[in-house]
């Protein structure tokens, strides 16, 4: 068991030589997540915009649903999800247990539905908005849900960056269907659990460090943005 | 063509447009249990401006959405040349509300995105896209994003792309009430412009001034009612309704 002082200067030593090792776990959470990310924003924007442009029977419920989705937990859904992967399971003969793109389908699986929720709601509010012109130049419903979703286009990069902000954090649910293994799918979460776990604070310390600022810089990158989008009103 | 012919003459011109004339029939609106609208038939044709006034209250504006096809009347029914309203022909009218509704766009892209979803060709709306913005006055603001536009330029640019669209009705909603006397006679200008191409318009003011420069016709409303309906300058110098004489006084009317 390392003091903390020496384990946050390793830490930031470790960071600083651009360890080899640090690096592909870095390289790896950012491929799993940014690709779960990028696959929940190609289903859920589209979906948040339909639920929030369309009424048919059960679409209250289906909202109730998805916002509740949102709380999903994610050793649940690993657990599930490693019961469709494992080899008795339904997707068992495609072998993606243990395989980053088993990480990206749970990420996605839980990132989907905050995406779509946020999606929903910015839309929406946007709606409210432009319904009646809309309607006056006989726009119809789907170019309707197309105009919506590209003039909330910088307010739904803000449900972009929660979905990644939860995607990038988790650790549940890839620790299950990824196993962890070294060089494989070791990503800064499980990486993070294990370490600390074997009383390496070094490592564990000098990834919760990039963790909090890739976290942080994401998030100053999309406010920068915003904030240049409302200048022109686009926003 | 041959459909028109077999028409009587007076028919003949208003059964050429796809939205005119107007009509509505047994209209009724009613929210907790209070009549917001009560119009037993009206029917709106001929090219001439049309303006509705009255009280704050009066159904002015709900009267023209539900003509517009906007607010579904609880009862009654609303005919665009006799048929009910449809999203295909709503693209033949144009809407202009108080505040207008700009798409987060540039002002031309505004203009560009009203004519593709109206499906005019594809060659023709840079063009077309282009008269309209100079019509407004707006041709070195072409490339500005709609919605940092002063209000009196987002007024006229909401005009000019309703009017780019070459409808045959033109729906105004107090255009022109939160605007400086310089921006409301641009905004009157244009839907002068627009009379004169054939373009019926429908407009609510409160402002009696304007209903005077602009209107021919006038329609006055009180408590979901229509009052009154007179030619403007009957209207102006000699209003039937009590209502109508206590509004153009600018007394308070209970």
């Amino acid at each position: 068991m390392q003091d903390f002082g020496s384990a946050v200067w390793q830490a930031l030593g470790l960071v600083a030589s651009f360890d080899r090792d640090l690096l592909e776990i870095v390289l790896l959470s950012l491929r799993v997540s940014l690709t779960a990310v990028l696959a929940a924003g190609l289903v859920g924007l589209p979906l948040g915009a339909v639920l929030a442009v369309l009424r048919f029977p059960g679409s209250g419920l289906l909202v109730v649903l998805l916002n509740a989705m949102m709380g999903l937990p994610p050793v649940v859904v690993g657990l599930v999800l490693y019961l469709l992967l494992s080899h008795a399971g339904v997707l068992g003969p495609l072998n993606l247990l243990y395989t980053p793109t088993a990480m990206i389908v749970a990420q996605a699986v839980l990132v989907t539905p905050i995406i779509a929720a946020l999606a929903r709601q910015t839309v929406a509010d946007i709606r409210g908005e432009y319904r009646e012109q809309l309607q006056v130049l006989g726009v119809s419903r789907r170019t309707e849900v197309a105009t919506l979703l590209w003039d909330a286009r910088y307010s739904l990069l803000t449900a972009m960056v929660a979905g990644f902000g939860r995607a990038i954090a988790e650790v549940g649910a890839v620790i299950i269907v990824g196993g962890n293994i070294n060089h494989v799918t070791r990503v800064m979460t499980t990486t993070i659990a294990l370490e600390t776990s074997k009383g390496n604070l070094a490592l564990a310390l000098g990834l919760g460090m990039i963790l909090l600022s890739l976290t942080i810089l994401v998030n100053a990158a999309v406010q920068g943005l915003r904030a240049t989008a409302a200048r022109t009103a686009y926003a | 063509m041959h459909e028109a012919a077999a028409l009587p003459v007076s028919r003949r011109a208003e059964a050429e447009g796809a939205v005119r004339p107007l009509e509505g029939l047994g209209l009724r609106v009613e929210r907790a249990g209070r009549v917001l609208l009560d119009i037993p038939e009206l029917r709106m044709s001929g090219s001439e401006i049309t303006a509705l006034m009255g009280f704050n209250g009066s159904g002015k504006s709900l009267l023209l959405r539900v003509l517009a096809g906007l607010v579904q009347p609880d009862a009654g029914t609303v005919l665009w040349a006799g048929r009910p309203p449809g999203r295909e022909r709503a693209r033949r009218l144009g809407f202009v509300f108080q505040k207008p509704v700009l798409l987060r766009r540039s002002a031309a892209a505004n203009i560009r995105y009203a004519l593709k979803v109206a499906g005019f060709p594809r060659a023709e709306i840079a063009g077309r896209t282009e008269a309209a913005l100079a019509s407004a006055g707006l041709q070195g603001l072409a490339g500005s994003p709609a919605r940092v536009l002063s209000g009196g330029e987002q007024q006229r640019l909401a005009v000019a792309r309703a009017l780019a669209l070459e409808p045959e009705v033109l729906f105004l909603d107090e255009p022109t009430a939160s605007l400086d006397p310089g921006s409301t006679l641009a905004i009157e200008a244009l839907v002068a412009g627009a009379r004169g191409r054939g373009t019926k318009i429908v407009l609510v003011t409160h402002d009696a001034g304007q209903a005077r420069r602009l209107a021919q016709e006038i329609l006055f409303l009180q408590q979901g009612r229509l009052v009154e309906r007179a030619s403007a300058g009957q209207f102006f110098t000699g209003p039937q309704s009590e209502a109508a004489r206590a509004f153009l006084e600018g007394r308070i009317h209970i």
